[in-house]
């Protein structure tokens, strides 16, 4: 399982292009794979046949795990399969380090059993990954999960004699003594017990069990990971966004004549933040943990890519405008468009999502007054731009005026930054978003 | 663990063990005085100080007004000047006027004089449902005094313990919460041995032994776990059921020796579910075996109503039953 993005640690194999005994060129995708949040076709490494496909269609895999095996072209016919297999294996995961490669071997060429701590030997599961075992004990008991990871028992493989199939303790423990099953028996079995109700996250029914895309499955896990990791601290400032308003209104269908591109107050905004990180280069940084031996330090990025949050009706991706220093109001427009657009049509590519450094939230496109948006995992900082409302304010020289105000509230990694950074942020986009308008060039 | 001095015992009920118990206490140690409402001459409701005042006199046996608060006052002063007060509360229901002699006074003398001081005090109390005894004669009160260190609380099933138990009690240089369920005074009969002995406080105690599943309880509700456990029994499921017998000190050891070896545990208590005895050891389990459990800890306990009623169906209604308790082994067993 190739690794599709650089914080992506699992893949469905959401169909096969290819069939057993097919021939496949160097280069043709050979499967459709989806993570996160991408659909992608998968190349092939070498020219060759497909011997076989070792994982089913909507079957999920950590990256790195054996998918298929495919005899080389020229590639002695006669040598052990492992042989034969293992180098194109090891480059269908081409983001993958080397080690998991021997792995590839494992289907067809058992690991002799590792000795279990008592000394008796361990079942033939013991060759899975930490990932792998990580992965089948969801879902299970406290007891189940100490168990199987004691014995190292896929207990995905094992017959469940609890209520509703569930896995029990002495279930494993009855593995642990006769040997567990192979540990390619059906996975996620466990993910949703068989007799349960279910229903859609689109359309959920009380009552039922909603089992989680690949997407919605990765969202909760980032969220926990950097609700857990990363220490939130909170700020939010009134920004008067009359003018730029006024400017946006100037403009906007001359802009989507030209383009074909709704122009709102993303790219603006977008604008003000990137010259505002420039001011505060630690807010577009991010926060590397100790490595074994190592310390932790602060990484202060030299590219500025901001993520664009959007909802979409079953999740969220972060489409990401690289290089967003670089563009002016009409082109983070129009990147920003294309985006979304992609976006709302399931059509973002890898490339599309990765390398974010900061995220903009346009949470106010909702109405949302004020929010307290997770980070992105890796970045030192999120930002939102919340509902616009006309309302009263007292001006310097006491007189009172009809303004359009918008809140805009800061998430930020306090292990990078204090608060005196990010209030210095946030006035300095305040004071860049103010300034901007009522007219000039896009 | 009971320290025994005869190896001959006599059938008896509860209410007859602390009797037994009571009688024996007033003549081997002349500092032992009883008071409370009606135990002289009507020599107690449940007949348990019968002739007592006859025998040992009006300055030992004293009946006193109905003022809780200073049945427990007083005992708490004669127990700091040397004497082994027994005090009851004729049903726990009464007990809360002395709420603060007991834990304002009895609980904390012993900190509060730095170990100057002693309390030794024994405070009996019949309690629990399953008598028609309605809003003032079925209470529990064990929750709300097993928050208050320096209290020691025991609830007894079976007449042996009753008598082990409460010559331990008796004996303890600190205030003892004796609870007696009055369900159990005449139903549950059993042999006790002669001659005098002690259980230690804080010692729980495996009255079945089972490997499924881990059923705590103490009181009424012991004795029909026990029930239920037999019929799993009979099903072919093994279930083991754990006296608690002393609520605090609690016997953390014996729990979790259990619920290492079952993975499984269900709490049940008459008392009310919400902060109760159950909630505690859940919280311990938790702490302390988590991942030994194979099930979610669950708790079959009264619900939260501020009283059972006096109609037989608001009663029932309140009160567990021993089918009840086996449905809930057997989903927990098969879990």
């Amino acid at each position: 399982m190739p690794q599709l993005g650089e914080t992506v640690t699992e893949g469905t194999v959401a169909q096969w292009l290819k069939s057993v005994g097919d021939s496949v060129d160097k280069y043709e995708d050979f499967v459709e794979v989806s993570t996160d949040k991408v659909n992608a076709g998968v190349p092939s490494p070498v020219t060759g046949t497909i011997r076989e496909l070792l994982v089913k269609e909507g079957e999920t895999v950590a990256t790195g795990t054996p998918i298929a095996v495919i005899d080389e072209v020229g590639a002695a016919a006669t040598a052990p399969p492992a042989a034969a297999t293992a180098p194109p294996a090891a480059s269908i995961a081409p983001a993958a380090p080397a080690g998991p490669a021997p792995q590839a071997a494992q289907p067809a060429q058992p690991s002799p059993p590792a000795p279990s701590p008592n000394g008796s030997p361990a079942p033939a599961a013991s060759s899975l990954s930490e990932l792998e075992l990580e992965g089948a004990l969801r879902g299970a008991s406290p007891a189940v999960r100490r168990l199987a990871r004691e014995h190292r028992i896929d207990i995905r493989a094992i017959k469940g004699s609890g209520s509703n199939g569930r896995v029990t303790a002495d279930d494993v423990l009855a593995a642990a003594r006769t040997g567990a099953p192979a540990p390619s028996a059906p996975a996620a079995a466990a993910t949703v017990p068989p007799g349960t109700r279910t229903s859609t996250y689109a359309q959920p029914i009380p009552g039922t069990t909603v089992s989680l895309s690949q997407a919605r499955k990765i969202i909760a896990e980032r969220m926990v990971e950097s609700k857990h990791t990363a220490p939130h601290a909170w700020s939010m400032v009134q920004i008067d966004v009359t003018n730029v308003w006024k400017w946006r209104a100037r403009e906007k269908d001359r802009f989507e004549r030209e383009t074909g591109y709704k122009l709102t107050l993303l790219p603006f905004f977008i604008r003000a933040v990137v010259e505002s990180l420039a001011a505060f280069p630690l807010m577009n940084a991010r926060f590397v943990p100790a490595t074994a031996g190592g310390q932790p330090s602060i990484y202060v990025n030299d590219e500025v890519n901001i993520g664009i949050a959007i909802g979409l009706p079953a999740n969220l991706v972060v489409p990401v405008v690289r290089g967003a220093d670089k563009l002016s109001i009409k082109g983070l427009a129009i990147k920003g468009g294309e985006l979304i657009d992609k976006a709302r049509k399931n059509k973002l590519g890898v490339d599309n999502l990765a390398g974010g450094t900061f995220t903009v939230n346009n949470n106010g496109a909702n109405g949302s007054w004020a929010s307290a948006p997770i980070i992105n995992g890796g970045q030192a900082g999120i930002v939102t731009m919340e509902t616009v409302v006309k309302t009263v304010v007292v001006r310097d020289d006491d007189s009172l005026a009809i303004r359009s105000m918008m809140n805009s509230c800061l998430s930020l990694d306090h292990r990078v930054v204090d608060g005196s950074v990010a209030s210095g942020f946030l006035a300095e986009l305040k004071r860049r978003l103010e300034a901007m308008g009522p007219q000039g060039e896009l | 663990m009971a320290v025994v001095s005869s190896t001959s015992s006599t059938v008896m009920n509860n209410v007859e063990a602390v009797r037994a118990t009571l009688y024996e206490a007033m003549k081997n140690d002349e500092r032992t005085v009883i008071l409370g409402e009606d135990v002289g001459a009507r020599g107690n409701v449940f007949l348990i100080t019968k002739d007592f005042i006859g025998e040992f006199g009006e300055r030992r046996v004293i009946d006193t007004p109905i003022a809780e608060a200073s049945i427990v006052g007083i005992a708490v002063g004669m127990a700091m000047e040397g004497l082994r007060p027994i005090a009851e509360i004729q049903f726990a229901d009464f007990i809360y006027p002395s709420f603060n002699q007991i834990v304002g006074e009895a609980a904390k003398i012993r900190y509060r004089s730095n170990g100057e001081y002693t309390c030794p005090l024994v405070i009996r109390t019949p309690y629990g449902g399953g008598v028609r005894g309605a809003l003032s004669h079925s209470v529990s009160i064990e929750a709300l005094f097993y928050h208050v260190p320096g209290l020691k609380i025991v609830a007894p099933a079976f007449p042996d313990d009753v008598k082990g138990l409460l010559n331990a009690a008796i004996d303890d240089p600190d205030p003892v919460l004796f609870l007696e369920h009055k369900k159990t005074y005449r139903l549950i009969k059993g042999e006790v041995p002669d001659g005098h002995y002690t259980i230690p406080l804080g010692k729980a105690n495996v009255r079945k032994a089972g490997t499924q599943l881990t059923v705590v309880s103490y009181g009424l509700y012991l004795h029909w776990a026990l029930e239920a456990a037999e019929r799993l029994t009979q099903e072919g499921l093994s279930v083991e059921v754990l006296d608690l017998r002393s609520i605090r000190p609690m016997d953390k050891t014996a729990i979790l020796n259990s619920v290492e070896k079952t993975r499984k545990l269900l709490i049940v208590h008459e008392d009310n579910k919400f902060g109760g005895i159950g909630a505690e050891i859940s919280a311990m389990v938790a702490e302390e075996a988590l991942f030994s459990l194979d099930a979610p800890i669950r708790r079959l306990c009264g619900p939260d109503v501020p009283s059972m009623g006096y109609a037989m169906p608001l009663e029932e209604e309140f009160m567990s039953s021993p089918a009840e308790m086996a449905d809930a082994m057997r989903a927990m067993v098969k879990f």
